[in-house]
């Protein structure tokens, strides 16, 4: 089986959305996963990290079947576009989850949160409440659980869509940076032609629950007739 | 966004009601405080006096404690199963006994825990004796959580189910146990509530009098609200209830001052459009817990609505409505009922306008702040001085004057409005305003004023809040006995007193039958109220 992604026949039934994908998501590069709304992507999204489960097809992540495994168990870290800290825990301890979800901490351990926070840029954050931090900081904080995980893949369900187009643009730096130091698996779910740009290497488009197109990024930009510095609109 | 006019019809209908409001229960405290003060001075510290405070605390302590330590587990496992058959089923009969008259649920509760009920006529026949008994202390404990733990469990449900769905994606991501689930996303979420779950909780329980007249043992089982009661009512003794009623007015003051200093559970809000997904729960073990967790919640909950129903259905309805007594009762009540709620709906409208038409000021001089405040609190002003207390200081007016029956009615209906005024006001505030958000700009813009501003804008969008806090008051009028009950004759009976009456004399059959009666119909009225609510809510 190859690394990466597959997704081998997978069919699921939302209500009365029909969803089918067959397609394999490449190791070690950054896909954005593109459609209108209700196409089907956090559905995708969702059956990658566990938090739905297929009725048939099976599903392999860097190798290893894990069709019917539990969130958990499977070597993914997930950042949302909001709420990934819990509102009433400090900075520390929304990190330090990603490493003990009892948080039973050794020394080392305190260390190695304290060091993924100073290379988020929140060395000094530890102690505060996700209430006083902005938009930016919060998903950088949410990157330092990721970094701390060190799992293969990285899914980002719209991660910056909430964030101004500076911050946008700080932290797609970052998580190019990031990605670069950790080559890990990043899919991200994406409205924004220009992120696209920046940041991904391939593109999944997704339609009506299936994957109309998988190309890669120059070919998916080519498609649209405005040079990409003059894209500013979403997709 | 309003004209000046506007404004001023609004803050002087807000004045209106806030001077009648200070008028009536500024006569009745200060009826009490002249009332031979002496002697309600000299009674204030008494063994008796101490006893029945003490009581009223414990009772009220204990029902809380009970009352929040078992609804915590019963919202954990509603929470954590989102989606099974019936559920929707126990939600509605977490919300019944909110709108089930007091007497009403202690006569199912006799029905089921009392020396002839189902529970005990199992015990007797295991070959115990008399094992349960509903009168004392166990019995007001039994009623009190009874009422209360559906409360608690909403409430507390509430605060679960507005957590960010992600919180349950990350917890599963992250692989947290239940444990650990426990402790870092759902109890942190419920601290903040807790505290102010169980301050309203234990208002409640000290403040209760229905209950505890009904199931209270005598003066070892008696709260403050029924002493005043029996000393106004049995033994004619002014000093003593005014006694009682200061320390009464001590405790809800104290307690309402200790609830507004809890600090307020934030209102997190669920990300649009995602559904919370619940992983965790999911091993047999888990399943098996909550399942008995719900089931000895729905069995204690509906086995006295079960039992008030069963019972109500032997007695002859037939001959029971179309008798005189209760064509009378149900007439009176009735007519107070309506008087009431539409004296507290317009009161709440009058406040609530008031207070937007202060806000809508640029810059609201000290004056005018003072002013919303004070509205804001006049609404809530009879959670600290409770019925019996008004209708003491009232009964005590109106003895100057003669005859006190010839008030009753008027009063009972004042007494009922002011019990539902904040309930109103709570209805209709957010209606008011949400509306006041989304059209007021627009209606200004497009010069929409007076008569066709209220036809065209405000009356379609306010028909369904105002209906729902009419017929909350009415619900709430028509099932309190707490204001009848000092002034409750042969010419002044409503449904509650005649259902108590044929209590007392021992026509439980009757009793049965009328407690249903009225049962359903202050059901059908809070059902009623609530019917559409959601779909207004989301629109």
């Amino acid at each position: 089986m190859r690394d990466g992604i597959v997704l081998d026949k997978v069919a699921l039934k939302l209500g009365t959305a029909d969803f089918d994908f067959d397609c394999h998501i490449e190791a070690g590069v950054i896909t954005a996963i593109a459609g209108s709304s209700g196409a089907g992507k956090s559905t995708l999204l969702n059956l990658i990290a566990g938090f739905e489960r297929p009725q048939s097809g099976r599903i392999f992540i860097a190798g290893t079947e894990q069709t019917a495994s539990h969130p958990s168990e499977r070597p993914v870290s997930v950042v949302f576009q909001d709420h990934n800290l819990f509102a009433h825990l400090d900075i520390f301890t929304n990190v330090a989850l990603g490493m003990s979800p009892s948080m039973r901490l050794s020394s080392q351990d305190r260390d190695r949160v304290e060091n993924a926070l100073s290379r988020v840029g929140l060395a000094s954050f530890g102690k505060r409440m996700p209430g006083s931090l902005s938009g930016g900081e919060k998903q950088r904080a949410a990157f330092a659980r990721a970094l701390l995980r060190n799992k293969p893949v990285l899914l980002l369900d719209e991660p910056f869509a909430s964030l101004d187009t500076d911050l946008r643009l700080q932290m797609s730096a970052l998580l190019l940076d990031l990605h670069t130091e950790t080559a890990n698996t990043v899919v991200m779910i994406t409205h924004d032609r220009e992120e696209i740009a920046r940041i991904a290497d391939r593109i999944l488009h997704v339609e009506k629950g299936q994957i109309a197109t998988d190309e890669a990024k120059a070919d998916y930009l080519s498609r649209f007739a405005a040079p990409v510095s003059a894209l500013s609109g979403t997709v | 966004m309003l004209t000046t006019a506007e404004r001023r019809r609004g803050i002087g209908a807000g004045l209106t009601v806030l001077a009648t409001v200070i008028v009536f229960v500024g006569t009745a405290v200060a009826t009490l405080l002249a009332w031979d003060g002496d002697q309600s001075a000299s009674r204030l510290f008494t063994a008796y006096t101490w006893s029945i405070l003490r009581f009223t605390l414990w009772q009220a302590a204990l029902s809380t404690l009970l009352s929040v330590a078992f609804a915590i587990p019963v919202a954990l496992a509603l929470a954590r199963r989102p989606r099974f058959a019936g559920r929707a089923w126990v939600l509605r009969l977490m919300a019944l006994p909110m709108g089930l008259p007091a007497l009403v649920g202690a006569l199912g509760l006799l029905g089921v825990w009392g020396r002839q009920g189902i529970l005990n006529g199992w015990l007797t026949t295991a070959g115990l004796e008399q094992p349960v008994s509903v009168y004392g202390l166990s019995g007001i404990l039994l009623a009190h959580t009874f009422f209360n733990i559906p409360l608690a469990v909403r409430l507390l449900l509430a605060v679960l189910e507005r957590l960010p769905a992600e919180y349950w994606l990350l917890s599963a991501s992250l692989g947290m146990k239940p444990l650990s689930i426990f402790r870092f996303v759902e109890w942190p979420a419920l601290a903040r509530i807790v505290p102010g779950v169980a301050g309203l909780i234990f208002m409640l329980c000290a403040t209760s009098f229905t209950l505890v007249l009904v199931l209270g043992g005598g003066p070892a089982a008696t709260t403050l609200e029924v002493a005043i009661y029996q000393a106004l009512r049995f033994d004619f003794d002014p000093p003593r209830a005014i006694a009682l009623a200061f320390l009464q007015i001590t405790v809800t003051a104290t307690v309402i001052g200790l609830i507004a200093l809890l600090p307020a559970a934030t209102d997190t809000v669920r990300t649009a459009g995602r559904k919370a997904l619940r992983l965790d729960g999911r091993s047999a073990a888990s399943r098996l817990w909550d399942g008995l967790i719900i089931a000895i919640a729905v069995i204690f909950v509906a086995s006295p609505l079960l039992s008030v129903l069963i019972a109500g259905l032997r007695a002859d309805l037939l001959k029971l409505v179309t008798g005189p007594r209760f064509i009378q009762a149900a007439t009176t009540s009735l007519v107070i009922a309506v008087v009431a709620a539409v004296i507290a709906v317009s009161a709440s409208l009058a406040i609530v306008t008031a207070r937007q038409a202060i806000s809508d000021r640029r810059d609201p001089d000290l004056a005018a702040r003072l002013l919303s405040t004070s509205l804001a609190g006049t609404s809530s002003l009879v959670l600290v001085v409770p019925p019996i207390i008004l209708g003491t200081g009232w009964f005590l007016v109106l003895r100057q004057f003669g005859n006190v029956a010839a008030f009753a009615p008027y009063l009972v209906a004042f007494i009922n409005a002011m019990m539902a005024l904040p309930f109103a006001v709570r209805v209709l505030e957010p209606a008011l305003n949400d509306h006041r958000h989304q059209t007021a700009r627009l209606a200004a813009a497009l010069g929409i004023a007076g008569p066709a501003k209220w036809r065209l804008i405000d009356l379609p969008i306010l028909t369904r809040p105002t209906l729902t806090a009419l017929s909350f008051a009415m619900a709430l009028s028509l099932g309190d006995l707490g204001a009848v009950a000092l002034f409750g004759s042969s010419d002044l009976v409503t449904l509650p007193w005649l259902v108590y009456s044929t209590l007392s004399s021992y026509r439980t059959n009757d009793a049965d039958g009328l407690a249903l009666i009225l049962g359903m119909v202050c059901l059908a009225l809070t059902i009623l109220g609530t019917s559409g609510r959601k779909e207004h809510e989301n629109a």
